[in-house]
């Protein structure tokens, strides 16, 4: 009996995770379905068929009926739509690799700072939170315009004579995502590093093993699970961006999230807006499908 | 205390509390960011015991996807007339009783007039201000670049060879492919107003030549851009502008602004409508009929510094707005103002895939 017991309330400690990925991602994710499979109409709301549970199992299969793959079609037909799902794979992976390069030395200075002053120095990384990300995003306009401060200092210091345009370009983008994505790569590093033996790099530095190699051999694989998932808390949210690049960006960025909102809003179709954020969800299942993979297998060595 | 007694005790504050709720009226309205003399809300509320909830939005586009998810719980919005159309024609909005707005005297015929485009017979909306899309200059810029103090047209803009003077101190563009074309069609010599797909990739290819001289299209940094002085020349709605003028005229950096009906330019007028599902009806009439009133409306131009379209509340409106010709064009600058109708899905598609050229190139 009181394994009975044990075991109904293990099931349902288990299945409340699943009942919120139920309710909050796949229920969502069957309504943009639904809405991708539609035609754009003149109404409230703008499309059809409007599927009404209420008025009966006939009704619902007539509106189903009417179900068309024609904005599928649409995506596929103009070129626009691939060339921004690449552009915004391509920058989110830029972006990626760049906040990793600066992102593992802070975690890696993190994890090897005396005991004591670990806690302020994760306090320190954790703290731009406190403050709006529209509102950082914004400070770094007035950082990167031409009559901006980073400019000033420049010609200050006499490094250039005309100010650098840096604003409305590549650059700044990457920028602002490497800026806003930081602690999210920084903090799981942080914690692989923390966890990991040292004695096993001394160990091969008294073998002989220079530093360098030592750290390769043994540091960064132990990191790699951190690694992954910092990665990946980076460049799956980077490729739907759309506040960075329509602040910082130029008007000849193309990225997903901006397509979107255009069809969305100024196109005021919901159907075709639906599927780009479908296939958009596809193209990210993927990664997200490796990275559980990998987190399994991290496990599964751990035993 | 009982179970009966803590039971009666909650019937009877449920039962207070919902009279209290049927007293108290209310009217929630959805308006432009900084588009009223914030003391007009409170005014009304003292006058008719109307409590106002007061949201704004910053885009035709949120406001219109709103109305079209449906249900919002709004009283009174505030679309612009060329959305107008199709939205009535989703049935988003009711008819409005004019029996209650006894006010509706004090409109401005010329204005009434030409909103009739998009609402025939004035049905489902009235005015409250309106407009025009124009360049918005840097006063200093433009005189050294042109030679001239006369305000910049069109052609500092669309000729590639004068746009390209202005680059290096920066052009912004509005990223509202429904408030551009038309002008540049308007300047090729075409019907603003035309749906012609030839017409309209004219339109395009002028824009796209242009293009390498533009900074950025977007709707709404050029209002700081301008008063900070990090942009010359932006074209944009002479409300935002004006706004830019008094942003640059207190920062007191030397950075002067001005606003120029550049030629045929496109006029827009914001509306009130009661939606559909209003919940409060009858409120939001009384809403409507105050701000039609002579002096009310006033108090607003005088404060956001745009036309209205009441034609009573002219005398109330302060000489520097009402001469000021920006703002209330000259007659005969008014005959040139062109309206537009919206584009019909199809169209809109084409439009909008022609603009993502423009803006981006691809």
């Amino acid at each position: 009996m009181q394994k009975l017991i044990g075991s109904v309330t293990s099931r349902l400690v288990i299945s409340v995770p699943y009942l919120w990925l139920l309710i909050f991602f796949l229920v969502p994710f069957l309504i943009v379905l639904k809405i991708s499979l539609s035609q754009v109409a003149t109404a409230i709301p703008p499309y059809t068929p409007v599927l009404d549970i209420t008025a009966g199992i006939r009704s619902l299969f007539n509106g189903i009926s009417q179900f068309t793959w024609e904005n599928y079609v649409w995506l596929v037909e103009d070129p626009l739509y691939y060339k921004a799902y690449i552009s915004s794979l391509v920058i989110a992976a830029v972006s990626t690799v760049l906040t990793l390069i600066i992102g593992y030395p802070i975690a890696y200075g993190m994890a090897r700072a005396p005991a004591s002053i670990r806690p302020t120095l994760l306090m320190l990384v954790i703290l731009p939170f406190w403050t709006s990300f529209l509102i950082r995003v914004y400070a770094w306009i007035g950082i990167l315009k031409p009559e901006g401060l980073l400019n000033q200092f420049l010609m200050w210091a006499n490094v250039i004579d005309t100010p650098l345009n840096i604003l409305n370009t590549h650059t700044a983008i990457f920028i602002g995502i490497v800026y806003s994505y930081l602690p999210f790569l920084v903090l799981p590093i942080y914690s692989a590093l923390e966890k990991m033996d040292y004695s096993l790099v001394e160990a091969a530095e008294d073998l002989g093993c220079p530093p360098l190699m030592a750290f390769w051999k043994i540091t960064f694989p132990l990191s790699m699970p951190g690694v992954i998932a910092g990665c990946f808390l980076v460049f799956i949210p980077a490729t739907g961006e759309f506040v960075i690049p329509d602040l910082l960006g130029g008007s000849s960025t193309l990225m997903i999230g901006k397509t979107l909102w255009s069809e969305f809003f100024s196109n005021r179709d919901w159907p075709v807006s639906s599927a780009v954020a479908v296939v958009l969800l596809l193209l990210l299942v993927v990664p997200i499908v490796l990275f559980q993979r990998s987190e399994a297998k991290a496990q599964e060595s751990e035993k | 205390m009982g179970i009966k007694t803590v039971l009666l005790t909650a019937t009877l504050a449920l039962g207070l509390t919902t009279s209290v709720w049927a007293q108290e009226r209310v009217v929630n309205v959805y308006n432009w960011s900084d588009y009223i003399d914030p003391t007009t809300l409170e005014d009304f509320t003292k006058e008719t015991g109307i409590k106002v909830v007061y949201d704004t939005f910053d885009s035709n586009e949120i406001l219109e996807t709103k109305l079209l998810a449906g249900g919002t719980g709004y009283d009174v919005v505030v679309p612009t007339a060329s959305f107008l159309q199709r939205q009535i024609a989703a049935g988003v909005f009711q008819k409005l009783d004019k029996s209650k707005l006894p006010n509706l005297a004090n409109m401005w015929d010329v204005i009434s007039e030409r909103i009739q485009k998009y609402d025939p017979g004035n049905e489902y909306a009235v005015d409250w201000m309106w407009g025009t899309t124009g360049l918005g200059y840097n006063v200093a810029k433009a005189k050294e670049i042109l030679g001239t103090d006369e305000p910049p047209t069109w052609d500092a803009l669309f000729k590639p060879e004068l746009a390209a003077k202005f680059k290096d101190c920066g052009i912004h563009v509005l990223d509202s492919a429904t408030d551009v074309l038309p002008s540049v069609l308007a300047y090729l010599g075409l019907d603003p107003d035309s749906k012609n797909p030839d017409d309209l990739a004219k339109a395009g290819e002028l824009l796209e030549k242009t293009r390498p001289n533009i900074r950025k299209f977007h709707s709404s940094e050029y209002i700081n851009g301008l008063a900070n002085g990090d942009i010359c020349l932006a074209l944009g709605y002479s409300g935002d502008i004006f706004q830019a003028r008094d942003r640059a005229a207190e920062a007191k950096a030397g950075v002067e602004v001005g606003y120029s009906i550049p030629g045929a330019a496109q006029m827009w007028f914001d509306v009130l409508a009661i939606p559909a599902d209003a919940p409060h009806v009858a409120e939001a009439h009384e809403l409507i009929n105050y701000l039609m009133r002579p002096d009310v409306a006033a108090k607003a131009s005088n404060v956001v510094f745009y036309a209205n379209g009441n034609k009573a509340s002219q005398q109330f409106i302060s000489k520097e707005i009402l001469d000021d010709p920006a703002i209330y064009p000259t007659p005969e600058a008014l005959s040139k103002l062109f309206t537009v109708t919206p584009y019909d899905t199809k169209v809109q598609r084409v439009v909008t895939r022609l603009w993502t050229k423009v803006v981006t190139g691809q």
